[in-house]
């Protein structure tokens, strides 16, 4: 009896778990994963719908409502210019995450380029080009930044520079160890004798099977590019006031007004480290879910 | 919460009580030998000549090591006409020859600390580095001897001052503190040689540099005032972070910190600390300009030069800044408190300080319109890197300038590159510059606002020669009532007809430093008074 496309994509539909279902199982396995994955999803939402959400506006100093505790009228209370600190977190989530999303994208996918590039070609080039991402990687993430943002100076493009950087050698380094494996696989040997070209064998053929390592290392460097740019903000060295910024909140208000309105550096503080560790698990949790080693346990 | 704020006004009270019990009682104590001061300062210096920098950074480590000609009474360092001689002999000479002549007698018993004697011939060669620059270098306070026709040094014991005409601001000029008196050899061998090398002979001598750390200095023996200097040293600590020298301080890391604290950081040590800190407090010869880029569209038309100080709520700033930064009085272009200075009502008639904040911004939008100005662009403000009150300031401004519609992107350097950007690159269209001067000494402490090509300190890039015509008829009268007039009128064309730059707020100067330290006094100004010789540890 011939069986239609059409019917083995409904059988297949019926056979799939409802959407609320999956969820429901992902949260009996990944419990912490799940979690995570709410925050960010919160935190992007935060980000998207900023001005819509903010009570008030990040910027606006209201001198007559300086240093507020927590209220009705300031839920997180304000700062030493009169700046709602809410308004200033909701828009804060728009600056680090953008400034994440770009720096882990882009450091991302460079480094599986380069890094699947490395691989394919091996011999000569992988070895210097190895010894050119050992120079890189012997700089500490925190150093190489201060170092870049000390040679082009302040503001948004430069700090995404500052943290893009040091980023990519270290997902060059993991992706070319899958690489590496994979290069051996008979496709790559077919698709050679098939007369395709390089980019196309890298990019069509090994990179996608890279995906796993590389996506554990995206949403990691999301975290920790969050946590580099709240670190160079807060040295004066990444974005500048009154850019509503987490680490420039920090830097504005926590050591000076520590004791007398902590609530200027307590809710910033919080913003960041709830941000990298909802990044930082939910990469666990892929990684836990990617791995087939790890997911057979 | 209440409780705590009366505890701790009350510890205020009682910490400025004790500080100016413990000023009136310093002259009665017998000061102590031995020690080391440590201090903190703010920022780094960016380069070691006095006679071509300005900042705080380089007076407070490294005017220890220099002597200078004369200088403001380290005991009455408030006033605006006492004035030692610190090289020369006796007291400062009065002039001669209608008022145009001054003759110095050189102390024969300062050395320098590489060994050799100082002579006359070390005070010429200084001071016509600091007044008749080799052309092409610069001098920032060149301006402040537009009276002096000659300097010359008949013998090696006699230094005299020619001037073209007769001027109280010669002599308040010659005591500002930056004027170090250098080596003649080492000068002739390369005048730039003092911008990396130290080399002077005052109380102390230079011991180490650690980059970024500190300096620090040892007592000279042979120092010409005999049983000076009490400190056998000191570390001059460098702290960017205010948060770090307040609790500096707090640990006892630290003693001193000889520019400022805000109000907050004086009532958290006092609270803290009690009578084991002293207060001092005093008006400030300081004040932050915004130095507009002529060179610059649209700010080389006047209209949106004045829009921007149009938007600027100095009257309101005042009373919610004071809260938090080290800036409070609202002032023009002189030293508030100066006889010389605008009252509040000559005030309210300039642009920018307009009792009537509504109209003065709806004058903002008008002359912005007018001027055609690109509301839609960013524009560049470029700011120092240090908190108070630059980018506290800086911050407040952009609050300012966006009610009237303009946005500004604060670009924050630390103090090396925030100069090379205000006096060399200029890519900026507004930046913060400050007039913080010494002596009070409103005739030339005005200079700023004079042609850039007349002022060694003035990079708005402009030449307004009405503006130097009456700064020049203010220098040449004697007349009080006449110098006020000029002055009203150079004030109204700087910051109003012509725009050509503005005022923001004068700083307040408070001073919270370890009740052991003795024989400081404070100033209005941040570079007086530095010496340390002066100083002892009651400890």
């Amino acid at each position: 009896m011939a069986v239609t496309s059409a019917e083995i994509d409904s059988q297949l539909a019926a056979a799939r778990p409802p959407l609320a279902k999956a969820a429901l199982t992902l949260i009996r396995q990944q419990p912490l994963g799940a979690v995570s994955g709410l925050l960010v999803i919160v935190m992007i939402l935060m980000a998207v719908f900023a001005q819509q959400i903010a009570p008030y506006d990040p910027i606006a100093n209201h001198y007559e409502f300086m240093q507020l505790a927590p209220s009705a009228k300031f839920w997180l209370g304000t700062d030493q210019f009169g700046r709602d600190i809410l308004s200033r977190i909701i828009w804060g989530a728009r600056t680090a995450l953008f400034i994440g999303f770009s720096c882990a994208f882009i450091g991302s996918f460079a480094g599986l380029v380069l890094g699947v590039t490395s691989a394919y070609f091996g011999g000569w080039f992988d070895l210097l080009f190895q010894r050119i991402m050992d120079v890189f990687l012997a700089f500490p993430l925190i150093i190489m930044g201060l170092a870049v943002v000390a040679i082009y100076g302040t503001g948004a493009q430069n700090v995404i520079i500052a943290i893009t950087i040091p980023l990519i050698p270290r997902c060059a380094r993991v992706v070319r160890s899958s690489a590496l494996a994979i290069r051996e696989i008979p496709y790559v040997d077919a698709a050679r004798a098939l007369g395709f070209g390089h980019m196309r064998i890298i990019l069509r053929h090994m990179a996608p099977n890279c995906m796993a390592p590389f996506l554990i290392m995206l949403t990691t460097f999301l975290g920790q590019a969050i946590l580099l740019e709240a670190s160079l903000s807060y040295l004066g060295l990444g974005v500048q006031e009154p850019t509503p910024a987490w680490g420039l909140m920090l830097q504005g208000g926590a050591e000076e007004y520590a004791e007398s309105a902590p609530w200027i550096a307590i809710f910033p503080g919080l913003a960041i480290t709830l941000a990298v560790f909802a990044f930082n698990l939910f990469g666990d949790s892929l990684r836990d879910t990617l791995d087939p080693k790890l997911r057979s346990r | 919460m209440k409780g705590i704020q009366v505890k701790a006004l009350c510890a205020i009270v009682a910490g400025v009580a004790i500080g100016i019990g413990a000023s009136g009682q310093a002259s009665a104590e017998t000061p102590k030998h031995g020690g080391i001061l440590k201090y903190v300062v703010p920022d780094e210096p960016p380069s070691f000549d006095g006679h071509i920098e300005t900042t705080f950074a380089l007076i407070h480590p490294v005017r220890p090591f220099y002597s200078v000609l004369i200088k403001v009474n380290p005991e009455n360092p408030s006033s605006t006409t006492d004035f030692v001689c610190d090289v020369c002999v006796g007291k400062v000479p009065e002039a001669t020859d209608g008022g145009k002549l001054y003759t110095f007698k050189i102390r024969d018993d300062v050395k320098f600390h590489s060994g050799e004697k100082m002579t006359a011939q070390d005070v010429l060669a200084t001071y016509q580095k600091i007044i008749f620059p080799p052309a092409g270098e610069p001098s920032a306070r060149k301006a402040f001897f537009s009276m002096v026709e000659s300097v010359t040094a008949p013998d090696d014991h006699t230094v005299v001052f020619k001037l073209k005409y007769p001027s109280g601001a010669f002599i308040p000029a010659l005591a500002v503190p930056f004027n170090w008196i250098y080596q003649k050899a080492k000068l002739d061998k390369d005048i730039h040689w003092y911008e990396t090398h130290i080399d002077g002979s005052g109380a102390f001598i230079f011991e180490k540099r650690e980059a970024g750390a500190y300096i620090s200095g040892k007592r000279d023996p042979d120092y010409y005032i005999k049983g000076r200097p009490y400190l056998d040293g000191f570390q001059a600590i460098f702290a960017k972070k205010e948060s770090l020298r307040v609790q500096a301080i707090r640990g006892d890391r630290a003693a001193i910190e000889f520019r400022g604290f805000p109000p907050k950081s004086r009532d958290d040590l006092v609270a803290a600390l009690g009578d084991k800190i002293t207060v001092e407090e005093s008006d400030w010869n300081c004040v932050l300009i915004m130095t507009v880029n002529h060179k610059k569209k649209p700010w080389d038309d006047v209209r949106a030069r004045r829009a921007l100080t149009l938007a600027v709520d100095r009257w309101g700033g005042s009373k919610y800044l004071s809260r938090i930064a080290i800036v409070k009085t609202v002032g023009g272009i002189v030293f508030p408190g100066s006889p010389l200075a605008a009252t509040k009502e000559e005030l309210q008639q300039l642009a920018g300080y307009w009792p009537d904040l509504k109209k003065s911004r709806t004058e903002a939008r008008r002359l912005l319109k007018e001027a055609g100005v690109d509301l839609s662009k960013t524009y560049y403000l470029n700011n120092r890197a240090v908190d108070q009150p630059y980018k506290i300031v800086g911050t407040w401004l952009l609050d300012q300038w966006k009610q009237v519609g303009l946005k500004f992107d604060q670009h924050v350097f630390p103090t090396g590159p925030f100069y090379a950007q205000l006096r060399k690159k200029k890519d900026y269209d507004v930046s913060m510059d400050f007039n913080c001067q010494s002596v009070v000494n409103p005739l030339v402490d005005v200079s700023k606002f004079i042609s850039d090509d007349r002022a060694g300190n003035n990079y708005g890039s402009y030449q307004d020669r009405e503006v130097d015509a009456l700064f020049d008829k203010m220098n040449r009268t004697a007349d009080p009532a006449e110098q006020r007039k000029y002055m009203r009128e150079m004030e109204k064309l700087t910051l109003d007809t012509h725009a050509n730059a503005f005022i923001t707020l004068w700083w307040y100067r408070i001073i919270p430093h370890r009740s052991y330290v003795k024989g400081w006094k404070i100033s209005p100004s941040h570079y007086l008074n530095q010496s340390l010789d002066n100083v002892w540890l009651d400890q």
